[in-house]
């Protein structure tokens, strides 16, 4: 047997290893058919399939955001404009330890316990991709600090993009309104408004005020680029190029100067103005005071702003002049007799003798003037000029509720007045069907005589104010008020002017409208309730002053400003228009808390005028150390009986 | 004494054992290898001219093995195995740790990667083997040769090195069935290696289970671990069948393929190139194999039958496993495309395998004579 073994046989060893090496050559072309079938597979039968997915992976489409369009006011002055500059961007899904990657960097730039707060709250609303500023604005040498360190920080950044900002800060938070980041209510919004891709890149989108309602006119068109990128994202070379198309610019009716004029004027008051071109509805100022820094809100504002602003007692965040709401006063009494003349209820020379309070028949409660002597013998003219209370409780008895709804919600009470602004209230104007439904009450002929002199149900704004004060001093003529004058489109400069025509004719009797207008013009002529703040002027004022009750006063009980504190003291209005004549202006003041109207808030309406219609610009006023002091200095200069 | 011109003379000389028909083949290949890099390095000469280098380099090992009959060559397979396993259990023992793997061992003067050495060793140890035992070869010098090959796969496998790993496996594998192992054992050890499968994929690194899960289903970690088998995928297959034109391919240009001038280096060439440009490269590497198969048929000794046989088909291995896994048919493992990917050391020993074939081819004569 081994012998057998030993004695090889070379032949047919090498047979056998031939056998073996064809077999591996069979194998090696079996192998080969199937690589070769894999290519065939791969590069003829998939190479559409593959040849779509080099595309995708080397294109990307990137969105050009355009420039945000301008808000200028009607002579060119820049209310709200870009600036280029460098913020410091996070990526959070590209960090393992955030806090550490800020620290780190907290020694390179100036990285504040607010900043670090913002970026907090941006990282909780937003969504893990996106890289969010930790600091904007950085400084030249912060710029070139971190370039000369960023390769520690993967996923940090310096980016240059324009910022928005406000020049005239809190004198306009309130009409501008600001942008913000687009949070996931934006998202939806824009969804259901079909304008997602539009926004595709864009960071921010106008949250409140003019910023907000003119949205769609100032984000501008997202342009496109497509480029050839590689497979770190980072783009090689431009394919296609479909440049942004700038935002609009709004050219507004408001006066800067004019507006800065009134914030000024309101000293350390809070309130609210709103003043109209009566001939065309332009809003020309447009006041709610305190305002707010529009510029902390870009980039979210930090915890410790946000939560002063809320929880100060003046809620500067509140637009007074859009959404505050509060009694008429005695400015309804103009409308007031207007209504007795047209129902035929009051003729101009009738007279009442007004003993200094008004009682109805067979009732011994008695509405009390707010002169306790009473104002004698009154008619319609002295009514409006002395302000007689006693007048006016009879004539809205004799109207009844729903003849004064009628008519007063021709002026604009208790509706919208559709001014370009979004969030507006409406106000009310009561009437008989609106109590039944709100109260399940019916109307008591007492409800009737408090609505007399703006003291019932009835609420307005000082926006709806100012309309019917300009509609009043167009004769009854209504104009949409509107604070867009024109439309610049962002990159060519074409206008669009949207057209201005009334809206509505009220068709009031010209001899009736005389007759207020000339009460009213006494109003600011000596023995009326705003003689002091316009004596001297050169062309005549319309006005009326008003005061809104902030607490009710009981049966017997008298007013005194000084024993109330000072959030309970009555609102001040004042609404005025001049020239009265040819009027070219006309607002409505609200002075929160500011107790008679002649004496706080006609001062402010002389201002504005003297400076819209003379060109006077009011000396720089000192402002009084705080808010209290200013309120004293008024009740020294307030004389005692020139109550309304 | 007859006066020759010194030039022919010495030129004969020198290429006295350089087989010209391989020869030719290999230079078509190493051409065209540094085309394909000079676009998968964007047409930057660097890397290109290093390579020149490496070829050069392994040009001359080549010519030096190519001089030497393959009998002393024999007399080494000892020492360099044994040499080769001392180093290999150094690495295992003190190695840098380099990709998390253990491969690499300091020896003062320069680091050396023991698994290359271990390609050409291991197959040289085992032919000597069986031609030592020629004459009287039963059950058991199969299985003594089999535990030379498993030794060192063992310890390369857990470095982890899964590739070098197959193709030592391989080149062992194919000295055993060509040196005549029954196919009843082969037989035996295919159902022995079915029924440990379980047992040896727990034995697997995390990352080779997930290389190996990836080629089931590259998409379920398109950015993570399945990212080089699709953008391998993705290149090759938008290649088409005349290809992007020369570093025109968008895979390769723009970053998405990973590792393109080393182990998926095929993958730049298929995008650019083409499925005619693949059949191009195929039909060199059958080029070459075929000339490898035809010396093997040739070889005059049981030890060089076995060697020769070894060489050429390790070399296609190489081949298969990379062009398969860059095709996404087999999983990634570091496996280069020979001759073609960046890299010496692999150069080196591939060209020393061809030198062994040509030393082979050229020495039978002068044997016999």
């Amino acid at each position: 047997m081994k012998r057998r073994v030993e004695l090889k046989n070379n032949q047919r060893e090498i047979y056998y290893f031939r056998l073996r090496l064809a077999l591996s050559i069979g194998f090696v072309l079996v192998l080969l058919f199937l690589l070769l079938s894999r290519f065939i597979y791969l590069q003829i039968i998939k190479h559409a399939h593959y040849q779509t997915l080099a595309e995708n992976n080397r294109i990307s489409v990137v969105p050009i955001v355009p420039n945000r369009g301008l808000i200028l006011d009607r002579n060119g002055v820049i209310l709200a404009h870009n600036y280029s500059g460098y913020t410091l961007e996070i990526t959070p899904s590209k960090m393992t330890d955030l806090d550490s990657t800020i620290d780190q960097l907290a020694q390179l730039i100036d990285i504040q316990i607010k900043d670090r707060k913002r970026f907090k709250k941006l990282l909780a609303e937003s969504h893990n991709f996106e890289s969010l500023p930790i600091r904007n604005q950085l400084t030249d040498d912060e710029v070139a600090r971190f370039a000369a360190q960023s390769y520690r920080f993967p996923g940090v950044e310096v980016k240059a993009r324009l910022f928005r900002e406000y020049p005239y800060n809190e004198k306009t938070s309130h009409l501008i309104g600001y942008i913000g980041r687009i949070n996931d209510t934006d998202i939806q919004q824009l969804e259901d408004d079909d304008s997602a891709s539009n926004y595709r890149g864009s960071d921010y989108i106008g949250k409140t005020g003019l910023e907000q309602s003119y949205e769609s006119e100032l984000h501008g068109t997202t342009g496109v680029q497509q480029m050839e990128v590689d497979a770190g994202g980072r783009g090689v070379r431009v394919l296609s190029h479909t440049p942004p198309v700038s935002g609009n610019t709004l050219v507004l009716s408001l006066d800067a100067k004019l507006q800065e004029i009134a914030d000024n004027a309101f000293g350390n008051y809070r309130g609210a103005l709103v003043a109209i071109d009566p001939n065309n509805g332009e809003v020309l100022a447009f006041i709610s005071r305190p305002g707010y820094d529009p510029n902390l809100f870009i980039d979210g504002i930090d915890e410790d702003s946000w939560t002063e602003l809320n929880n100060s007692p003046d809620v500067p965040l509140n637009n007074r002049a859009l959404r505050g709401q509060y009694p008429m006063g005695s400015t309804i009494k103009p409308f007031m007799a207007l209504a007795g003349l047209y129902y035929g209820k009051r003729a101009p020379s009738y007279t009442i003798s007004d003993p200094g309070y008004y009682a109805l028949a067979g009732s011994s409660h008695h509405y009390r003037d707010w002169k306790k002597e009473g104002h004698g013998m009154v008619d319609m003219f002295k009514s409006i000029v002395v302000s007689c209370d006693t007048y006016y409780y009879g004539l809205a008895v004799e109207l009844g509720i729903d003849n004064m709804y009628n008519f007063l919600s021709q002026f604009g009470f208790g509706k919208l007045t559709g001014i370009d602004l979004e969030g507006e209230t409406s106000g009310l104007m009561p009437s008989q069907e609106w109590k039944m439904k709100r109260y399940k009450q019916k109307w008591y002929a007492g409800d009737t005589v408090s609505a007399g002199i703006g003291q019932g149900y009835d609420l307005t704004t000082p926006m709806q104010l100012a309309f019917a004060t300009a509609i009043l001093a167009n004769n009854g003529i209504g104009y949409r008020p509107h604070l867009v004058r024109q439309i610049r489109h962002g990159d060519s400069n074409d206008t669009v002017v949207p057209e201005v025509k009334p809206e509505f004719n009220l068709n009031l009797n010209p001899e009736h409208v005389a007759l207020i207008k000339s009460a009213m013009v006494a109003v600011t002529q000596p023995g009326g309730t705003a003689a002091q703040a316009s004596a001297g002027a050169p062309y005549s004022i319309a006005g009326k002053t008003g005061t809104a009750q902030v607490v009710g006063i009981k049966q017997g009980e008298k007013y005194n400003a000084s024993q109330l504190s000072e959030r309970n003291r009555d609102h001040a209005w004042f609404i005025a228009f001049a020239p009265a004549d040819k009027p070219k202006i006309a607002m409505a003041v609200l002075v929160e808390n500011g107790g008679h109207g002649g004496a706080v808030a006609a001062p402010i309406a002389r201002k504005l005028m003297d400076y819209y219609l003379l060109g006077k610009v009011p000396p720089p006023v000192v402002p009084p150390a705080n808010a209290h002091s200013g309120v004293v200095a008024t009740e020294v200069a307030q004389p005692e009986p020139e109550h309304d | 004494m007859i006066k020759q011109p010194l030039w022919p003379q010495l030129k004969r000389y020198l290429l006295l054992h350089i087989d010209p028909v391989l020869m030719l083949a290999l230079s078509l290949l190493l051409v065209t290898g540094l085309i394909v890099l000079f676009s998968a390095t964007d047409a930057s000469w660097g890397r290109v001219m290093a390579q020149a280098g490496n070829i050069t380099v392994a040009l001359f090992c080549m010519w030096l093995v190519a001089n030497i009959p393959l009998h002393y060559l024999m007399r080494t397979a000892l020492p360099m195995y044994v040499f080769g396993m001392v180093l290999l259990i150094g690495v295992a023992l003190f190695g840098e740790v380099s990709h998390g793997a253990r491969r690499w061992l300091n020896i003062g003067v320069a680091t050396i990667q023991p698994s290359e050495l271990m390609k050409i060793a291991v197959p040289l140890m085992m032919a000597r083997y069986f031609e030592k035992n020629e004459a009287t070869l039963t059950l058991k010098n199969y299985f003594f040769a089999a535990l030379l090959l498993l030794l060192p796969v063992a310890l390369i496998a857990r470095q982890p090195d899964l590739g070098t790993a197959v193709l030592i496996s391989a080149s062992g594998f194919y000295v055993l069935f060509l040196a005549g192992l029954s196919w009843r054992v082969m037989g035996a050890l295919f159902v022995a290696a079915l029924a440990s499968a379980p047992v040896l994929w727990s034995m697997l690194h995390d990352y080779q289970k997930h290389r190996i899960m990836m080629l089931l289903d590259p998409s379920q970690d398109a950015l993570g671990k399945g990212y080089h088998t699709i953008q391998g995928m993705i290149a090759v297959g938008s290649g088409g069948f005349l290809g992007k034109g020369f570093l025109n391919g968008t895979q390769t240009h723009l970053d998405f393929l990973p590792e393109r001038t080393t182990d998926f280096i095929f993958a730049v060439f298929s995008e650019e190139f083409g499925l005619l440009g693949n059949l191009i490269l195929l039909g060199m590497f059958i080029f070459i194999i075929g000339r490898g198969f035809v010396i093997t048929a040739n070889a005059s000794t049981y030890f060089t039958r076995l060697m020769a046989g070894s060489v050429t088909l390790t070399f296609f291995t190489y081949a298969f496993v990379n062009m398969g896994m860059v095709s996404g048919i087999l999983p990634v493992v570091g496996v280069p495309l020979p001759l073609v990917s960046y890299g010496g050391t692999s150069m080196v020993t591939l060209l020393l395998g061809f030198g062994m074939l040509m030393s082979i081819h050229t020495h039978k004569t002068l044997v016999q004579t």
